[in-house]
């Protein structure tokens, strides 16, 4: 009896996964596949690494300039990249049907917009953790720095959040891929100009409480944007 | 189409007499300022076309939010009209502030917070449109399109509080881009002229809210006989 009680219990809960489940089951599904295809990360990847060739040859990266500009290279190739993969992994889900049936799953309608920010997000980490070493080793900078790393991650958690919102909306318009930059950027400079103030200062030998003001209007963003995307991303999704 | 409301006829007549005075009081009536002279009359249309556009903005956000709780079209129109005509002003402030600029700066154009965040809010709002256009379906057009308001205007406010991180070294240009200072240092004559600069684009951009969301109307109306023609 009781057994049988349990199992309905686990049945009911196989149908109605809590809402950190039913994230950790959607970010799941992203990663593996794409640790099958590498079609994403790979394309990412070796965009980033084409952007910091041409911006080594436009600004003739040499020591001098390498100083004040390091961060906003990195933080544009970062954007770049960053529309690269919100785009492919939005469309990936449109084009094979895929977001119908996360449509249909039995799960609040938050729980894909969480699934795929983070997915979004450990995309963008992955391709920084590469470029950022490569960086390093190109242009003699360490740029490993628990400060540094932390201002990338704020970043990049607030431009994963607004960025999963937007290209959730321009796939499901005519220009699409198009799209996506042009509603993104002016939305999502608030982020990139702090991460670039911040990573500048710390760059330049900065003391942490220098930089405390751009760091605070970055968790600012990302508080205030986790949470409008949290409550309108159901009228995004919407049929 | 129903004519237009008698309120409607006052209010266009209206408006082209405040724009009138409006006219009048900053090039003939305020006395000419003593520090940056004639250049300095277009302050009044400055102030009075941005406060205009900011206000539509502000509105339109309000009306997305009306639109995502209630989903009564009327709030998308009226939420277009405001983007729209405001998108319009806020070019003419940006046109204007240059003009005045040259002189006063020598320049057209400075990275000022002021500067940069107007232009990155008039692109928000350029994108606006961009977005509108590539969908068809007028409901989910509506939906997205307040959704889109709603994310440009909390953005802009913390674009113009990390602009002026940038800028801090930079007092006297936000000094003299502040506009209070020249408040603060107006006669009581250039004061009827800035107040009733502010009051008659009010009136403006009311009388061409109004007719834009007429427009939305009929437009929606066109929208709907193409559908039953195609049927």
């Amino acid at each position: 009896m009781a057994n049988k009680s349990e199992s309905k219990k686990q049945k009911a809960e196989s149908l109605h996964p809590s809402f950190f489940k039913a994230t950790l089951a959607i970010i799941q599904k992203d990663l593996s596949a794409e640790f099958r295809s590498f079609e994403l990360i790979s394309a990412m990847l070796v965009f980033s690494l084409l952007v910091i060739i041409i911006f080594n040859f436009a600004l003739e990266l040499d020591i001098k300039v390498r100083q004040s500009v390091t961060s906003g290279v990195l933080w544009t190739t970062f954007a770049f990249a960053g529309t690269l993969g919100l785009n492919r992994s939005m469309s990936v889900e449109k084009d094979r049907g895929c977001m119908d049936g996360l449509l249909l799953a039995p799960v609040d309608r938050s729980v894909i917009y969480f699934g795929k920010a983070i997915s979004n997000l450990i995309f963008m980490l992955i391709v920084e953790g590469i470029v950022l070493p490569v960086y390093s080793v190109l242009y003699n900078v360490n740029l490993f720095r628990f400060d540094l790393l932390g201002v990338i991650l704020l970043g990049s958690i607030g431009y994963a959040a607004v960025g999963t919102l937007l290209s959730t909306m321009s796939a499901q318009t005519r220009t699409r891929e198009v799209l996506l930059p042009i509603l993104l950027f002016p939305v999502a400079m608030p982020v990139l100009l702090a991460s670039v103030k911040a990573s500048n200062g710390l760059l330049a030998g900065a003391e942490f409480a220098e930089v405390l003001t751009p760091i605070n209007l970055l968790i600012v963003y990302d508080v205030i944007f986790i949470a409008i995307a949290f409550m309108v991303f159901d009228f995004v999704v919407e049929e | 189409m129903q004519p237009r409301p008698l309120a409607l006829k006052i209010l266009d007549f209206a408006s082209v007499i405040v724009l009138g005075v409006a006219t009048y009081l900053a090039l003939v009536f305020a006395p000419t300022e003593a520090v940056m002279g004639q250049v300095q009359r277009v302050f009044y249309f400055h102030i009075g076309t941005a406060w205009v556009g900011l206000l539509g903005f502000i509105l339109a956000a309000a009306a997305g939010i009306a639109y995502l709780v209630t989903k009564d079209m009327r709030w998308d129109r009226f939420e277009v009209a405001a983007v729209e005509v405001s998108t319009v002003f806020f070019f003419i402030t940006i046109v204007l502030g240059s003009i005045w600029a040259r002189p006063a700066w020598n320049t057209w154009w400075t990275w000022d917070p002021r500067l940069t965040t107007a232009a990155i809010t008039e692109l928000i709002y350029i994108a606006y449109f961009m977005l509108r256009q590539g969908i068809d379906d007028p409901e989910k057009r509506a939906r997205f399109g307040a959704v889109y308001t709603l994310l440009g205007g909390v953005s802009a406010p913390i674009t113009f509080m990390v602009i002026r991180l940038f800028r801090s070294i930079h007092p006297i240009v936000i000094g003299a881009a502040n506009g209070t200072q020249e408040k603060m240092n107006m006669t009581s004559d250039m004061r009827v002229a800035f107040f009733f600069g502010l009051f008659a684009f009010t009136i403006i951009f009311i009388d061409m809210m109004w007719h834009r969301i007429r427009l939305g109307a009929l437009e929606e109306k066109v929208e709907q006989l193409k559908l039953t023609v195609s049927m």
